[in-house]
């Protein structure tokens, strides 16, 4: 599923009106919760050191918001979009790959 | 018949699907009833004996997300435990119904009848009712659920009866026979509910860019409420004669001075009424019905030929007055010209209030606006 857009829901949140709401704000749509937009809590981004990954996948299991996956390259990269800036990777990473940087230093 | 039984026997004759409560005083005759009711086969639902009634009002929650009609009761110190539930019963625009027997909130600890309980949730959101005799509990259960469940109300509904003053006296009752109320009462179409066929969610968390937006739709919903509510009470009287208004007036035209009362004090003061009129005074009553949402214009219209009201609480606001009092005052500060209010909070924890009592109130209120006290609240009665 493209991120963003999810099939049947026609804006995001902010844009609807108090009229247009579901009586009692139920959620019609089932899965619209991958739009939510967590990346932007965040004050540190993990940054992999492709060098030393050696691909084990601790990073993938330990997040607990499910924001790695693999890549083409078979590294798994934390998606901003998602990534709340926890730092559970950062931890867990048996080789010190991952490294927690401020999100504004880019 | 005792007024909790009568409540029981129609709490049963509306066929609900789940009741959950938890023991209270003065609250427990209704649900022992209910129980006895399940228990020998008479009464077809669910009956959850839960550890509290913060959980007893969670599966209420539970079983109308689920589709059902659900059914509870409490009192006091249970509703205190239950608040939190309420405002989330309401906000996820569920139908239910509580009847809840007013018992005073601690401390000091007490068991007996007033509106502390009912004012600590005034904000709640649900449709409120407060009803004068046996025969009114009896009678808005039906109208309760009716109203709750239709498409465009869509909200639970409390009905607020004086702990032991109504819930333990014996009382002649009308029944209706049932094919009256199943006629009256269609079974219950959520408009939305949990079922795995259609998932959706309830109660999903709210960000600040959406959660005025929702709570002006709540507001505006039970505020629009108010037609239906008539149109049930209208419907209701047509099939039994007994006709309801948010706001019942007794020998209120041309009178200077209006008594308020909200509840079983109704009855009371109308025997007060009476007496002073037949001794040519100017007086007469005005009794709220309902609560919220607050039938503003009804009370003005039954109101504001008077010179002064009299207005009775039975709870108080600490450090401010009577809650029943201050709303009144907000109701009619907008109009040019209004009656003064002399505020008594009176028969708070249950002392009784006679009709002696409801004059001597009138007497005092009248001499002190006389006098230009035009701020007067007092509690009624207390030994100096």
């Amino acid at each position: 599923m493209e991120r963003g857009v999810v099939k049947g829901m026609t804006k995001p949140e902010y844009e609807w009106t108090w009229k247009e709401l579901p009586v009692g704000n139920v959620i019609l749509e089932p899965g619209n919760a991958s739009q939510y937009r967590t990346g932007d809590w965040k004050t540190l981004k993990p940054i992999l050191n492709k060098e030393l990954c050696v691909h084990c996948g601790l990073c993938y299991i330990y997040c607990p918001d499910m924001a790695y996956h693999l890549d083409e390259e078979g590294y798994f990269i934390a998606d901003l979009f998602y990534c709340k800036g926890c730092g559970i990777c950062s931890k867990e990473c048996p080789t010190g790959a991952i490294s927690m940087v401020l999100e504004e230093e880019k | 018949m005792e007024v909790s039984i009568a409540a029981a026997e129609a709490v049963k004759q509306c066929n609900v699907d789940v009741i959950s409560a938890y023991p209270i005083t003065p609250q427990t005759h209704i649900v022992e009833k209910l129980s006895e009711l399940v228990a020998n086969g008479e009464l077809d639902a669910e009956f959850f004996c839960v550890e509290s009634e913060h959980s007893a009002l969670s599966v209420c929650v539970g079983a109308a997300a689920a589709g059902a009609r659900a059914f509870t009761c409490t009192s006091s110190q249970g509703l205190a435990l239950m608040s939190e539930i309420t405002y989330i019963a309401s906000g996820l625009r569920l139908p239910m119904l509580m009847i809840l027997a007013n018992r005073t909130l601690s401390a000091p600890l007490s068991i007996w009848n007033d509106h502390s309980d009912a004012m600590m949730i005034r904000d709640c959101g649900w449709i409120q009712f407060f009803v004068e005799n046996g025969q009114e509990v009896y009678d808005h259960v039906f109208i309760s659920y009716r109203l709750g469940e239709d498409r465009s109300v869509l909200f639970p509904v409390i009905i607020n009866m004086d702990g032991f003053i109504l819930s333990h006296v014996i009382e002649p009752i009308e029944l209706i026979e049932q094919e009256k109320i199943d006629q009256f009462l269609p079974p219950y179409q959520p408009l939305y509910r949990l079922h795995p066929d259609r998932p959706i969610t309830m109660g999903a968390y709210a960000l600040p860019s959406i959660f005025a937006e929702t709570k002006k739709a709540q507001e505006v919903a039970l505020r629009s409420s108010m037609p239906k509510i008539l149109e049930v009470w209208k419907a209701f009287g047509e099939m039994t004669g007994r006709y309801y208004s948010p706001i019942e007036t007794y020998k209120t035209e041309e009178a200077e001075t209006l008594l308020v009362t909200m509840g079983s004090f109704g009855e009371t003061a109308s025997v007060a009424v009476d007496q002073m009129r037949k001794e040519g005074r100017s007086v007469g009553l005005v009794k709220i019905r309902l609560w919220r949402p607050f039938p503003f214009e009804a009370f003005k219209k039954a109101t504001l030929h008077a010179k002064q009201l009299v207005v009775i609480d039975r709870a108080i606001s600490v450090g401010a007055c009577g809650p029943v009092a201050s709303e009144i005052k907000a109701a009619l500060y907008g109009e040019p010209v209004r009656p003064f209010i002399y505020n008594f909070v009176a028969g708070i924890s249950g002392r009784d209030v006679a009709p002696s009592d409801f004059i001597k109130m009138v007497d005092k209120a009248e001499v002190e606006i006389e006098e230009g006290n035009r701020e007067g609240f007092e509690i009624y009665g207390v030994r100096e």
